[in-house]
């Protein structure tokens, strides 16, 4: 599976993704720069964590603007995975390809820690080597983590089962205690409905070595490989 | 022909969104003393300078900039106050070259 990890100005998450795809995974892996127009030839397209153009206005806000984004928009209308991590995903929210947008963590403070999320959804590309209800060991690092949508699209976004990962405790249970940032109804990673695009907060890249502190991000990564073999081998015989 | 524009943008979250930002700085007025304040909402300022036909066509960009990018319509709204604006030489680099 050819991943390509996108760099925008600003952005530092990119080369632990990197690592994490092709020494960890063992996979193809190029860096692209924001400034392409053109991502052919890839099957998964990173948006890393990071500032890009130092948050200015608004996290994501410019980097959503970025030449590469058209491209980006056109390989996920085409069902392309697209995965966006942290400023990643405040990207794809600027970027509209994910309902919703961040606000200041509620508790203003810079959260990085390592916090317990509860697997909502194991049917996505994303999830498929967890079950429903499990729960994963992950860091976060972010200042505007704190994920707000409108009554009318929650409903929606739970309707389609379109939350993946919630904050909650070691034991699974989603509180306020649990929530690192104030996000409504603890969401921490959401899938777009037609399931190709997903955005989390916490960051998989940095678990994906006992040496790490944890795997689980490991196995959030892996997941795609096994959807992959599977998907890939479905279109390649649809198109013979 | 076209006229300089100064345009004044507001952009505040909208009501019902929580303000993490102002709660704090409500509860530093109250530290201070000013024990009247009820609530304190913190939003973004920008001043835009444009050539345009007309204020209408001025008001009609400005608008549209801040629903593609000034403000996230998911979160904030917005306002905007118009005036017609002059281009004088700057005498500094980095210091507007427009007034109203």
């Amino acid at each position: 599976m050819r991943f390509g990890v996108i760099v925008f100005p600003g952005s530092n998450c990119d080369q632990d993704v990197y690592y994490a795809l092709k020494e960890v995974l063992g996979q193809p892996v190029d860096y692209l720069w924001y400034a392409e127009t053109r991502v052919d030839g890839y099957d998964c397209l990173i948006l890393p964590g990071g500032f890009s153009y130092g948050d200015y206005l608004r996290p994501g806000a410019l980097a959503g603007l970025s030449p590469i984004m058209t491209a980006v928009k056109e390989f996920a209308l085409r069902g392309g995975i697209v995965l966006g991590i942290c400023n990643g995903f405040q990207i794809l929210l600027e970027a509209g390809l994910l309902p919703g947008a961040m606000l200041r963590n509620r508790c203003l403070q810079f959260r990085c820690q390592d916090v317990y999320l509860r697997v909502e959804n194991n049917r996505t590309p994303f999830t498929g080597r967890f079950a429903r209800g499990q729960v994963l060991r992950m860091p976060i690092a972010h200042n505007e983590g704190n994920y707000y949508v409108d009554p009318a699209t929650l409903e929606r976004l739970k309707e389609k089962n379109q939350i993946v990962f919630r904050y909650c405790t070691r034991e699974g249970k989603i509180t306020p205690e649990a929530n690192p940032n104030g996000s409504v109804d603890n969401i921490a990673g959401i899938i777009n409905e037609e399931g190709n695009i997903l955005g989390l907060m916490p960051h998989p890249e940095r678990c994906v070595e006992e040496l790490l502190g944890g795997t689980d991000g490991r196995e959030f990564l892996a997941s795609l490989l096994d959807w992959w073999a599977v998907q890939g081998l479905r279109r390649s015989s649809n198109s013979c | 022909m076209s006229e300089f524009y100064l345009v004044r943008v507001h952009v505040t979250l909208k009501k019902g969104v929580m303000d993490p930002q102002g709660e704090a700085v409500k509860q530093g007025l109250l530290t201070l003393g000013y024990q009247g304040v009820k609530e304190v909402r913190v939003g973004k300022y920008l001043e835009v300078a444009l050539e345009a036909p007309d204020e209408e066509e001025a008001r009609r960009q400005v608008e549209e900039m801040c629903r593609r990018l000034l403000a996230n319509p998911v979160l904030e709204d917005f306002s905007v106050d118009i005036h017609a604006a002059q281009r004088h030489q700057e005498e500094h680099e980095n210091t507007s070259a427009y007034s109203i």
